[in-house]
């Protein structure tokens, strides 16, 4: 059973105080994630991310089609017993404690009292908040909050957790706790769909990408099926400092620092560049793929996105 | 259900008590005892009738202050704020998030006057060393404050559940004031003619009427307050409550919480 | 560091000095106006916007303006004024706000109806208030006491201040004294005795200070008036037995067996003129009173600073 089944959500706001001028934030939205995987919502700021998850989330509502979550209606009360949410750039109850929030968070989940303490140190412990348990949330710096709100998501240890941009604003160790943390959960085999705008953290935790740009789905799939629908490019190194005007008229880029030059040319040209190189009596060092980014993927999208104007209802 | 309503009952009191609301009963304490101790200096004969008036209209007035100034926030800052967003992706229905804080302000409010009511006893124990039969009055006297309050405290959760702080403020004021000659306002819908007659007096029966909640003069001259009118104020009250209630659950059913 | 330092001087000095100045300038309109509130005091002069404007908390709004009534004739009264327009007003608003406040209805009968410097002169809204107050509480002897108390003292009217306490008398729990003075007025109406009774009755049963001390003002006057008649009846005696006037106090007192010289309330003797006129020491602590007046005294009045509403 997927763990979370869009069928065609989708949401336009009536923007304006007189004459409302409809604004299409998400397209209608297609889209299935499996049990177990950890599945990245990329897309660049405005695309409709922050939209989807409220949608599913039940805090917006939409204005067409429907979800299911965990074979659930996605409107069922139920359903929110087994699923955490982190909301971008939290803000909890600052008259709160960490440890007083939790608690709290606890009873609303429906968390048995004679667990909830347990569980409470539990996940406190686990993002590191120990130490700090007893200290008003106004007090705590942002990477605190991350963490106290990455908290609230699992302490009812949900089937299905949803976060929403988790690691914006934090210092490069805060990142890393962070994707440690989303790491373990895959671990511990719980499903967790996030959505984030550094593609670097999606290639390093995904196991599938959705990308959306301005409320529509560009494409969807595991990163090496996506990167290598784009045509790669190969590193080629040789030695000296001379580019020869062949090279050049390939359309690479050559660079030449010291006693080699390096040139970045498209994987088809590979054996014309190596046939110039014998020609011209050059001495080729090594030739190497170059990984194609989740990056250029991604660029590549959304550029020919905007090419082909007009959209696709 | 009903658990997660007193658990946001519970939580949105102690936001009140750490946002320090609980400090207005140091000014209370010092208006009242400045008055106790000066009143019996101007005029003997009223002492403790001033005590009394001054003492519950302070209870009144200060109670409303804050049903309103905390009322008005209670949805719009979580909203603003967003801390909204967590609590509703947890199994708590939106209905039970209004009646939850509701509760926790009317327990609030509830909790401030029974302090205050302490105040007035021992301010009228001072100017009449004594107290009389008649004096469980001022207990009738401050139920029917602490009725008021729950329909203020609906109203202004009613206007949080839409409009900004600012706004509801202003709204949830004017309805108070309205409020206090709303007998006037049926008077005159009932000399009214034709549409005016109509919108008066849909008017003159929305707004909360509050004539007979006020009987503090009355029982400061130590009159007997009637049975009937004790549970028809408290029946008024738990109706107007709900209705101001049931129209601040449907706005807030429907709201996209952008 | 030294920028933060010159501000902080500067504003301090500017802080302290213009509450000083603030101070001075305030101090100075007060010194202007010694007499109190003034007649200007009453914006608001209708009963029903006022109640209107107190959303509901009439029983305060009704002891700050009987606050304001009683400081507004305590002082005017005691810069002997020469009106006070506003007590009728300030009276008819607290009454209105709080039917029941008893107080300023005995404080309206006490003070409306005399001419000033003791009172507003206006028997007509003591009467007028009276009657409201009947009207607003049926069962209370007092008012009905209070209105009579107006007819027979200021406007002269025993019959009709007879017929009131008669009514008043049948008043659930009506103090006895009521069906005591209707009898004493339709028999004494007019004479000393009744006067004192009524007086130490309004002395009695008030806890007013000024209503008060002012009954016991009236007391004095009486005892004053009674006194100055008694000894002027006997120098007229004194004349026809022996033919001429009393050569001084003690000759009167001796020939008329008085235990001693006559001495009014402060036990200062009572002075005889060589024209044989009784009269008192010192007219000035007695108000009210009607005999022995030197010719020619004029009572204490309004001090020309005041300016007349």
């Amino acid at each position: 059973m997927p763990a979370i089944e869009i069928l065609g959500l989708e949401k336009t706001y009536s923007v304006g105080f007189w004459r409302k001028r409809p604004k299409r934030a998400l397209y209608p939205l297609q889209l299935t994630v499996e049990d177990g995987e950890v599945f990245g919502f990329l897309g660049p700021n405005g695309a409709g991310k922050t939209t989807t998850l409220k949608l599913l989330m039940g805090l917006v509502f939409p204005t067409g089609g429907s979800a299911r979550i965990l074979g659930h209606d996605w409107t069922d009360p139920a359903v929110k017993a087994q699923i955490g949410f982190l909301p971008e750039q939290p803000y909890f109850y600052d008259y709160l404690t960490a440890h007083e929030l939790l608690e709290y968070y606890g009873q609303l989940s429906g968390v048995p009292a004679k667990d909830r303490k347990k569980r409470v140190d539990q996940v406190l412990q686990q993002v590191g908040l120990c130490d700090v348990q007893g200290v008003q949330l106004r007090k705590f710096s942002k990477g605190m909050l991350q963490r106290v709100g990455i908290g609230q998501a699992i302490l009812h240890d949900p089937k299905l957790v949803f976060f929403d941009e988790p690691m914006s604003g934090l210092d490069p160790i805060g990142r890393r706790e962070v994707r440690d943390l989303m790491a373990q959960l895959k671990h511990e085999g719980k499903t967790v769909f996030f959505s984030t705008h550094i593609l670097s953290d999606a290639e390093a935790l995904c196991d599938r990408v959705a990308i959306v740009h301005k409320g529509e789905l560009r494409g969807v799939g595991a990163i090496e099926e996506l990167t290598s629908t784009v045509q790669g490019k190969v590193e080629v190194l040789w030695q000296g400092s001379q580019v020869p005007a062949a090279i050049k008229a390939l359309g690479a880029e050559c660079h030449v620092s010291g006693d080699r030059v390096r040139a970045i040319i498209n994987e088809n040209q590979q054996d014309a560049a190596i046939d110039i190189l014998r020609r011209e009596r050059l001495r080729l060092i090594a030739i190497t793929p170059v990984r194609t980014s989740l990056e250029a993927y991604f660029v590549e999208k959304l550029r020919r996105a905007e090419t082909t104007a007009g959209s696709t209802v | 259900m009903r658990t997660r309503i007193a658990y946001i009952a519970s939580n949105t009191f102690r936001e009140a008590v750490r946002d320090r609301v609980l400090y207005n009963l140091i000014a209370f304490a010092l208006l009242l005892s400045g008055a106790a101790i000066l009143v019996g200096q101007i005029s003997i004969e009223i002492e403790k009738l001033v005590v009394i008036n001054l003492g519950l209209t302070a209870v009144s007035l200060f109670g409303v202050v804050i049903a309103i100034f905390i009322g008005i926030g209670l949805v719009s800052k979580e909203i603003e704020k967003r801390t909204l967003y967590t609590v509703l992706s947890r199994p708590v229905r939106r209905w039970e998030f209004i009646v939850g804080k509701f509760f926790g302000l009317a327990g609030t409010l509830v909790v401030n006057t029974f302090f205050m009511a302490i105040g007035v006893f021992a301010a009228l124990f001072y100017v009449s060393h004594k107290f009389v039969r008649a004096d469980t009055l001022i207990l009738i006297a401050l139920y029917f404050i602490v009725l008021e309050f729950l329909i203020i405290c609906a109203l202004a959760l009613l206007f949080s559940s839409f409009s900004s702080p600012l706004l509801s403020a202003v709204f949830a004021f004017s309805l108070f004031v309205i409020g206090s000659f709303a007998e006037d306002l049926r008077n005159f819908a009932s000399m009214a003619h034709g549409l005016s007659r109509w919108l008066a007096t849909g008017a003159a029966y929305l707004v909360p009427n509050f004539s007979a909640f006020n009987v503090i003069s009355s029982i400061a001259h130590e009159q007997p307050v009637a049975g009937q009118l004790v549970l028809q104020n408290t029946l008024y009250a738990v109706f107007y409550a709900v209705m101001a209630l049931s129209g601040a659950i449907l706005i807030f059913e429907y709201r996209d919480l952008k | 560091m030294k920028h933060r330092r010159k501000i902080t001087v500067l504003a301090g000095a500017c802080l302290v000095l213009s509450l000083a100045a603030s101070s001075l300038v305030l101090h100075r309109v007060d010194q202007l106006q010694p007499q109190g509130p003034s007649d200007e005091v009453l914006l608001l002069s209708s009963p029903k916007v006022i109640e209107r404007a107190s959303l509901g908390y009439t029983g305060l709004m009704a002891c700050i303006y009987w606050t304001r009534a009683v400081q507004y004739f305590g002082i005017r009264h005691h810069n002997f004024a020469s009106s006070y327009n506003s007590l009728a007003p300030l009276l008819e608003i607290t009454t209105y706000l709080d039917p029941h406040l008893m107080v300023a209805y005995e404080f309206g009968s006490s003070f409306l109806a005399p001419a000033p410097p003791h009172g507003a002169g206006q028997p007509e809204s003591a009467i007028k208030l009276m009657e409201f107050g009947i009207q607003k509480n049926p069962d209370n002897w007092r008012l009905y006491y209070d209105l009579g108390f107006v007819y027979y003292m200021d406007v002269g009217d025993y019959k009709k201040a007879a017929e009131i306490f008669e009514r008043g008398s049948h008043v659930p729990n009506a103090h006895p004294l009521l069906k005591i003075m209707a009898a004493q007025l339709a028999q004494h109406a007019g004479e000393y005795q009744t006067a004192r009774m009524l007086w130490t009755a309004t002395l009695q049963t008030t806890q007013d200070n000024q209503i008060k001390q002012n009954a016991i003002d009236h007391l004095r006057a009486l005892r004053v008036d009674e006194d100055v008649q008694h000894l002027q009846e006997a120098v007229t005696r004194f004349g026809k037995r022996t033919g001429r006037l009393p050569a001084s106090m003690s000759e009167l007192a001796t020939a008329e067996h008085m235990p001693g010289i006559p001495v009014d309330p402060d036990r200062h003797p009572y002075k005889l003129t060589p024209q044989g006129r009784v009269e008192i020491s010192s007219p000035d602590d007695f108000p009210f009173v009607t005999r022995g007046l030197p010719p020619g005294y004029k009572p204490k009045a309004a001090l020309p600073a005041l300016p007349n509403p």
